[in-house]
C-alpha cells in the first residue's frame, strides 16, 4: 500500500484531504478493527507506547468517548484535555495552547473545536499528526467516514445510491464532509431543508471548486427529496441556534421536515435513515422512525470507534489492515 | 530635515486641479510652493531628482485607525504618521473609535497636540457621531468642530438607528461636517465574519452577506436627499452599493464614496484557509464586486481611494478566525495596488491623483491636494516601476497583519515632503 494521501500528510483535517484510494483503505482497516471490537479482550497492541491527547474545546460526550476508546483499544495513552470558550477570552491564544501540547510530544492530538478551521490552524503550529473531530460549521471528517462504513455495510458500494442529507446543511459540519467525500464516490446527493438553513449561494450549480461542495439536486420539498432515496440522512436541528429565528418554531419545522414512517414509504426499498445523535425525537425524526428497523443510529455509533481505530491506526504508521 | 529652499527636479508632475501632466520643476521654499516650470535655476537649495518619476500633490488617507488613544500597543500617532509618510501620505484623517472615543473636544485636542509634537505627516482628527459610537446621542459636535475636527464618522460601527443618523446629518450640516457612515446592517451581518458566499460555504465561516450593506448605503441615501445634507460612505465593498451611489449622484444627491484598496484588488477567496490577515468589515467581495468599484472609481462614482489603515496586535489576528479582529495595515502597500488600476488601464494619472489627494482634500475641507504656486508644499513623490516586495517586518506602522505580505509590487513612493521638509525618502 502506498504512503501518499492523507497518512503522507499525517493529518486528516477535512474530507478534502482524502482521495478514494485513502477512503477504501480506511473502510477496509476499519472492518478489521470492528471485528476486534467483537472479542472478549477488545485491545490490541499496535499502539502501545503512542500518545494520543483528545483535546476537545467544545463539549461533546459522543465524539471524544469514541476516539477515547478508539485509541484504548489500539494499546494508545489517551489523554483528555478539555476547555471551552475562546482562546483569547482565557488570555492564552490557540498558539499558546498549541505549543504547549506539542512540547508534551504527543504523536497524534485529536480537535474538537466551537470554531472553523482550528485544528487545521493548529497541524501548523503542531508536529504530529492531527485529526479533526468536528470544527465550527466546517467538517467532521470521521463522522462522515463512519456514515460510508455504514452506508456500505448495509448496501454495498455507494456508486450511483440515492442520498438525501435533510435539515440544518448551512450549520452542520457533518453535511459538508459527508457532501465531499459521498461525491468522490459517485452517490447522488439531494440537499433539502428550509430555504433559511441552506447555504445561500448555489452549491449546486458549483462545479469547479477544489474542496467540492458538489450536489445533485436542492430542494425545500421533504418528500421530493425522500422520493427514491436509498439513504435519508437526517440532521440535528440545532436547538440552541435557534434564536438565529431561521424559522418560526420547532412544531412547524417537524411539520415541514420530521420524517415520519408515511414519507418514508416514498423511499426506495429497504431505505436506510442515518442520525449523528444525538436526536431531538418527535422534531426531526419521529419516534416510529428512529426506533424502526430503517434507523441504523446505533451501528452508526459502533462503527464510529471501528473507524477511528482504523484512522489512528494508519496514521500512526500502522502500514495496512492485514497486519492489524 | 529642515530647509529653506527644496527644489524638486524633472518629475512628471501630475495636478488634477490645475490639470497640469508634464515635465516640470518645483521650487519649494519656506513650507510654501513658489514656482513651477519647466527649468527652473537657483543656488541655495536642496535638489531632489525627480526624473522618471511622478510629483504629485501629498496623497490624502482619509480613513486611518492611529489607535491612540488607547490601544497604543496597535499603532501610535508617532508610528501610524511614519507609516503614511512611507506609503506616501501627507495627511491622513483619524477615526474616532480609539479610548476614549473622540467624542468631545478634549480628545480631539490631545489627538492634535500629540500629531503636532509625534506625527510625521498632518493629522486631522475625525470625532464621532454619537457618544461612545454607542449609537444614540449625538456627540459633542460644536465643540469638537470648534477644536478641528474635519468629518464624523461612528466609523467601526454603523449608525443603526436612522432617526438619530437623520438628526446627525442635519446637526453636522451646520458645521459644513461630512457623515462618514460604515455602512454595515449589524442585524443582517448577524456574527458573518467574512462574504456569505460559496466560499464561506466551504469554510464552514458564518457570511456577512452584501445586503448587509446595501440596505444601509440605501438609506442613508434617502436621509441625505431629505436632509440635504452630506454622507460619505467609508470602504464601499459591493457592486450593489457603487449602482445605488451612482443613481443617487444621478439624482442630485449629496453623496460621496472611498474604496480601499484591498477591496479592488483580493476577492474573498484570499481568505483561504482562514487567512486572518484576509478578515475586514467590510469583507472581501467577488470578482464582480471588485470590477463594479474600479467602474466606479473610474467614472466618478466614489471619489476616493482610502486605506481603511487598521493596525492590529499579532494576538489579536493569530487567533480562531472568528475570533480574529478586522481589518489590515492600509498605508504602505496603497500606492502600488492604486497604481495597478493606471497599468491596468483603469485610470488615468489624473484621475489617480484626484481620488488620492484632491478629492479627499476637497470632502475634508483641507487645505490640500494640489501643487500650485501658494499651496502648501505637501508633495509626494512615485517611483511608479520601482520594484519591491512586501516584507511586514520592514513596515513602519507597528501592525503587520497585511494579506499582502510577499507580494512583488511594482511603485512606490520614493519621497513624502510634508510641510515642505523631507518627512521620509526611500533609501
Ligand atoms: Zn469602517
Amino acid at each position: 500500500m502506498s504512503e501518499k494521501g492523507f497518512t503522507q500528510k499525517r493529518r486528516l483535517l477535512s474530507a478534502a484531504d482524502l482521495t478514494i484510494e485513502d477512503v477504501e483503505r480506511i473502510l477496509n482497516t476499519a472492518s478489521a478493527m470492528k471485528e476486534v471490537s467483537t472479542r472478549d479482550v477488545k485491545k490490541i497492541p499496535p499502539l502501545r507506547g503512542k500518545t494520543i491527547i483528545n483535546c476537545f474545546l467544545e463539549p461533546s460526550t459522543r465524539t471524544k468517548t469514541s476516539f477515547e476508546i478508539a485509541g484504548k483499544r489500539l494499546s494508545a495513552d489517551v489523554i483528555n484535555i478539555s476547555a471551552t470558550g475562546s482562546s483569547l477570552s482565557k488570555g492564552e491564544t490557540i498558539k499558546d495552547m498549541a505549543r504547549n501540547l506539542s512540547a508534551m510530544k504527543p504523536d497524534l492530538v485529536v480537535v474538537r473545536s466551537q470554531y472553523s478551521g482550528i485544528p487545521l490552524r493548529i497541524s501548523e503550529w503542531i508536529d504530529c499528526a492531527v485529526v479533526n473531530a468536528g470544527d465550527g460549521r466546517h467538517e467532521h471528517p470521521t463522522q462522515s467516514l463512519l456514515d460510508l462504513f455504514t452506508i456500505r455495510e448495509k448496501k454495498g458500494p455507494l456508486d450511483n445510491l440515492n442520498i438525501s442529507i435533510i435539515g440544518d446543511i448551512l450549520n452542520s459540519r457533518v453535511a459538508r464532509s459527508n457532501i465531499i467525500l459521498m461525491k468522490l464516490l459517485g452517490a447522488n446527493i439531494t440537499l433539502c431543508g428550509p430555504a433559511t438553513l441552506l447555504p445561500v449561494c448555489d452549491i449546486s450549480c458549483d462545479n469547479n471548486r477544489p474542496a467540492g461542495l458538489v450536489v445533485d439536486r436542492v430542494t425545500n420539498s421533504l418528500k421530493e427529496a425522500v422520493t427514491g432515496a436509498d439513504v435519508v440522512m437526517m440532521l440535528r436541528i440545532q436547538t440552541e441556534r435557534l434564536n438565529e429565528k431561521k424559522f418560526p418554531n420547532l412544531r412547524e419545522y417537524s411539520k415541514l421536515y420530521g420524517l415520519s414512517p408515511e414519507t418514508l414509504k416514498l423511499a426506495a426499498k429497504d431505505p436506510l435513515v442515518l442520525h449523528p445523535g444525538p436526536i431531538n425525537r418527535g422534531v426531526e425524526i419521529s419516534p416510529e422512525v428512529a426506533d424502526g428497523p430503517w434507523c441504523v443510529m446505533l451501528d452508526q455509533v459502533t462503527n464510529g470507534v471501528a473507524v477511528r481505530m482504523a484512522v489512528l491506526y494508519l496514521l500512526l504508521g500502522g502500514g495496512s489492515a492485514s497486519n492489524a | 530635515m529642515s530647509v529653506k529652499r527644496l527644489l524638486i527636479k524633472g518629475g512628471r508632475v501630475i495636478d488634477p486641479a490645475s490639470g497640469v501632466d508634464g515635465i516640470r520643476d518645483v521650487l519649494v521654499e519656506k513650507g510654501i510652493i513658489s514656482i513651477i516650470d519647466i527649468s527652473i535655476q537657483t543656488e541655495d537649495a536642496k535638489v531632489l531628482s525627480a526624473e522618471g518619476k511622478w510629483v504629485v500633490p501629498g496623497l490624502v488617507d482619509m480613513h486611518v485607525h492611529l489607535r491612540e488613544p488607547g490601544y497604543e500597543y496597535k499603532e501610535t500617532i508617532e508610528t501610524g504618521t511614519k507609516s503614511a509618510a512611507a506609503g506616501g501620505f501627507t495627511s491622513v484623517a483619524c477615526m474616532a473609535n480609539t479610548n476614549p472615543v473622540n467624542d468631545c473636544a478634549q480628545v480631539t485636542e490631545f489627538i492634535r497636540n500629540m500629531a503636532k509634537s509625534k506625527g510625521a505627516v498632518n493629522v486631522f482628527p475625525i470625532g464621532a457621531i454619537t457618544k461612545g459610537l454607542k449609537g444614540e446621542a449625538l456627540a459633542d459636535i460644536a465643540e469638537m468642530a470648534e477644536a478641528g475636527v474635519v468629518a464624523l464618522s461612528d466609523d467601526g460601527k454603523c449608525v443603526m438607528n436612522a432617526a438619530v443618523m437623520r438628526a446627525a446629518i442635519e446637526y453636522a450640516g451646520m458645521f459644513g461636517l461630512a457623515i462618514i457612515e460604515h455602512a454595515e446592517d449589524i442585524d443582517l451581518k448577524q456574527n458573518g465574519v467574512m462574504n456569505e458566499g460559496v466560499v464561506s460555504t466551504r469554510l464552514g465561516l458564518v457570511g456577512a452577506p452584501r445586503i448587509s450593506e446595501d440596505t444601509i448605503t440605501a438609506r442613508d441615501i434617502s436621509l441625505a436627499e431629505y436632509t440635504g445634507g452630506h454622507v460619505h460612505f467609508a470602504h464601499v465593498s459591493t457592486a450593489g452599493a457603487v449602482e445605488l451611489i451612482r443613481f443617487a449622484k444621478q439624482k442630485g444627491v449629496k453623496v460621496t464614496a472611498e474604496a480601499a484598496p484591498h477591496h479592488f484588488t483580493l476577492t474573498d477567496e484570499a481568505v483561504g484557509e482562514y487567512d486572518t490577515n484576509a478578515k475586514m468589515a467590510p469583507p472581501l467581495r467577488e470578482s464582480r464586486d471588485i470590477n463594479a468599484i474600479i467602474q466606479g472609481l473610474a467614472d466618478g462614482t466614489i471619489d476616493c481611494i482610502a486605506t481603511d489603515h487598521a493596525p492590529h496586535g499579532i494576538a489579536e489576528k493569530e487567533v480562531e478566525f472568528d475570533s480574529a479582529a478586522f481589518g489590515i495595515v492600509g498605508l504602505e502597500t496603497a500606492v502600488p495596488l492604486s497604481l495597478g488600476l493606471v497599468r491596468d488601464g483603469r485610470l488615468t494619472p489624473l484621475r489617480l491623483v484626484e481620488v488620492m489627494s484632491f478629492n479627499p482634500s476637497k470632502i475634508l475641507k483641507i487645505n490640500r491636494g494640489t501643487i500650485q504656486p501658494g499651496a502648501v508644499a505637501d508633495i509626494t513623490i512615485i517611483d511608479p516601476d520601482k520594484e519591491w516586495v512586501v516584507e511586514p517586518s520592514q513596515f513602519k506602522s507597528k501592525g503587520r497583519n497585511t494579506p499582502f505580505a510577499g507580494w512583488k509590487m511594482k511603485g512606490k513612493a520614493v519621497a513624502t515632503i510634508v510641510n515642505g521638509n523631507v518627512a521620509y525618502e526611500d533609501n
